[in-house]
């Protein structure tokens, strides 16, 4: 499957241009708030009507505003998750679960409920009302809902902004079954770089209306110009695969043949993870680094430098693990003669890995 | 009832007779016109508004005339409406219509205010799962304005138990027929020695409506809590 999308609208201030075609997996709308995210996807679901566009999923159109065509909300069979969790507050959690299997036709490919149910971990929740339960649950219980109406698109509108931290990361991981475990193909809104980091097969990165970048997570989020939420939220992502959980409460990875340590995971040996490294958490070298005590050095080569308008700068290196983004001062740039090209080493402090920017497998690669 | 005379108790049968069916054939149109009222932008909006609100205002005397005028054997809906044989000019059915009209404002607007309350964020989560603008009023709206829609409609039966101005210029004051219990107690003060009968219908107003607006209230906070989830 693949959501195509093109749209002009006027809101407000914003003036929406854009068009990207979605591969199969989860596709991330990226960018800070007011860049016209929520704007795409309520086109999409149909709750906005665009003053012109396109948007088809494997061919068949949504809406075409050329062709006068327009369905609406209830006949595009998707599933909505929305940031609120937006419950029937006088249903009960099954009723809540199936409202939508009434309408999904009757040859529609259609999820396991039990599966579903298993999956969520809501079977305890069943016949409780949605007053009665934590933010975190609600949430899961909008994510069966939207899958149990057997959509061909997912939507989900920052399906974790409104929830505290720990009850993203309680949610994070049902995300990631979803897109690993699931067939259906999801759009995911978010600002936070590190939901991105996690989820996205692939990300559009979005600035005033426009795509500012198109493309696998690992590239865009590579790509210093993209960073919706300031400099602080910039960092690379690296496809790694645990080793060995050591005695001393370190868990060994291996990133492209380096090995990277970090604080013990509860992932197992030999499972595919990705890391994202925050820009802020690099110190650059260009010497091979002696007497310190981080453990994680990665060799490379100076890909690009971008000043920023105050005294820091954002060094792509190049290596062995991939791309590590590096925030450090012109002054430094300057000092250690930065240029692309010249070999540098890039040391990570072990505690900048944190767990919560620790994601599952990939799924689809 | 023993202690009530048979004319008292006539008219006490037929003024709960007139407000049910006042009630509950201008319910539909209540909520429909509540939800237009709520939820649709359309031209004309405002005169509606002010078409449904206009028996709370004009003199109940006025309204009368003017049902007379349009329902009366004369009248062009009465002429109509004769075809079919049907005639509410002087009949209780005639009552019912005046207290229906005088009764419909109330009803009106305690069912718009329920569902202006409703988020119509939860109408769009329905239709995104796929259900039709209908349904999503049968198993989102509706539900959640019960309480609202239970509230309108016993506030509509008192008011329409307390009719008077209306129905008695339209209807007349026909015992059995269309002698509500406002008209009989007015009649009974128009004749030496009805003081008693018309005390005795007094009391039994007050009852009535006390009794209804308790029962509004507590059928509505039932509601409220079993559809607020908890």
């Amino acid at each position: 499957m693949s959501l195509s999308v093109r749209l002009q609208h006027d809101l407000n201030d914003l003036r929406l241009d854009l068009s990207f075609d979605a591969p199969p997996g989860v596709t991330v709308l990226f960018g800070r708030s007011g860049s016209g995210k929520t704007t795409i996807v309520n086109a999409v679901a149909g709750l906005l009507k665009p003053m012109a566009g396109r948007v088809s999923i494997d061919g068949w159109d949504l809406f075409d505003t050329a062709q006068g065509l327009w369905l609406p909300p209830h006949k595009r069979r998707l599933g909505y998750i929305f940031q609120e969790g937006r419950l029937f507050p006088h249903l009960t959690v099954r009723q809540n679960l199936f409202y939508g299997t009434w309408f999904a036709p009757k040859g529609a490919r259609r999820e396991d409920p039990d599966k579903v149910i298993e999956m969520l971990g809501i079977g305890q929740l069943l016949n409780r009302r949605p007053a009665g339960l934590s933010g975190g649950e609600k949430q899961r219980v909008a994510i069966g809902r939207a899958l149990l109406a057997s959509p061909r698109l997912i939507l989900a509108d920052e399906p974790l902004a409104a929830l505290d931290d720990a009850r993203k990361a309680e949610i994070l991981p049902y995300f990631e079954r979803l897109r690993d475990e699931v067939s259906v193909p999801i759009l995911y809104v978010t600002h936070s770089a590190a939901e991105v980091a996690r989820l996205a097969t692939s990300v559009v990165a979005l600035q005033d209306g426009q795509v500012l970048r198109h493309g696998p997570a690992s590239e865009v989020l590579a790509d210093p110009s993209v960073a919706p939420a300031g400099v602080r939220a910039v960092g690379a992502v690296l496809q790694v695969r645990v080793v060995r959980h050591h005695l001393d409460g370190l868990t060994e990875l291996d990133a492209g043949g380096t090995p990277l340590y970090l604080p013990r995971i509860p992932h197992q040996v030999a499972e595919e993870l990705r890391i994202r490294i925050p820009a802020q958490e690099v110190i650059l070298s260009s010497k091979p680094p002696e007497g310190l005590s981080a453990l994680n050095v990665l060799q490379g080569a100076v890909d690009t430098i971008r000043a920023g308008e105050g005294p820091g700068a954002i060094v792509s290196v190049k290596t062995p693990a991939g791309t590590v983004l590096a925030r450090v001062t012109r002054r430094s740039v300057e000092a250690l003669g930065l240029q692309p090209g010249k070999p540098c080493y890039a040391v990570i402090k072990t505690v900048a890995l944190a767990p919560q920017d620790v994601g599952g497998h990939l799924g689809g690669h | 009832m023993g202690w009530l005379g048979p004319a008292e108790l006539e008219a006490l049968k037929l003024s709960l007779r007139v407000s049910f069916w006042a009630t509950l054939v201008t319910l539909p149109l209540g909520i429909l016109v509540a939800y237009a009222l709520a939820r649709w932008r359309f031209p004309g909006r405002q005169v509606l508004n002010g078409l449904v609100h206009l028996p709370l205002i004009l003199p109940p005397v006025v309204t009368g005339y003017l049902l007379l005028l349009t329902f009366g054997i004369q009248g062009p809906l009465g002429k109509l409406l004769a075809e079919f044989g049907i005639v509410v000019a002087f009949r209780w059915t005639g009552a019912a219509l005046a207290a229906g009209i005088m009764a419909f404002p109330l009803m009106v607007r305690a069912i718009r205010l329920s569902i202006e309350a409703v988020d119509p964020k939860l109408e769009q989560a329905g239709a995104t799962l796929g259900a039709s603008r209908l349904f999503v009023f049968a198993t989102v709206t509706l539900p959640m304005i019960l309480p609202g829609v239970i509230a309108g409609a016993i506030l509509a039966f008192a008011k329409a138990m307390g009719e008077f101005g209306a129905t008695i210029t339209f209807v007349s004051n026909i015992p059995g027929q269309t002698q509500t219990l406002p008209s009989a107690v007015y009649a009974f003060l128009q004749v030496p020695g009805g003081e008693a009968a018309a005390t005795r219908l007094v009391v039994i107003s007050i009852v009535i409506a006390m009794g209804a607006l308790l029962l509004s209230e507590f059928v509505g906070r039932r509601v409220a809590a079993r559809v607020a989830g908890s």
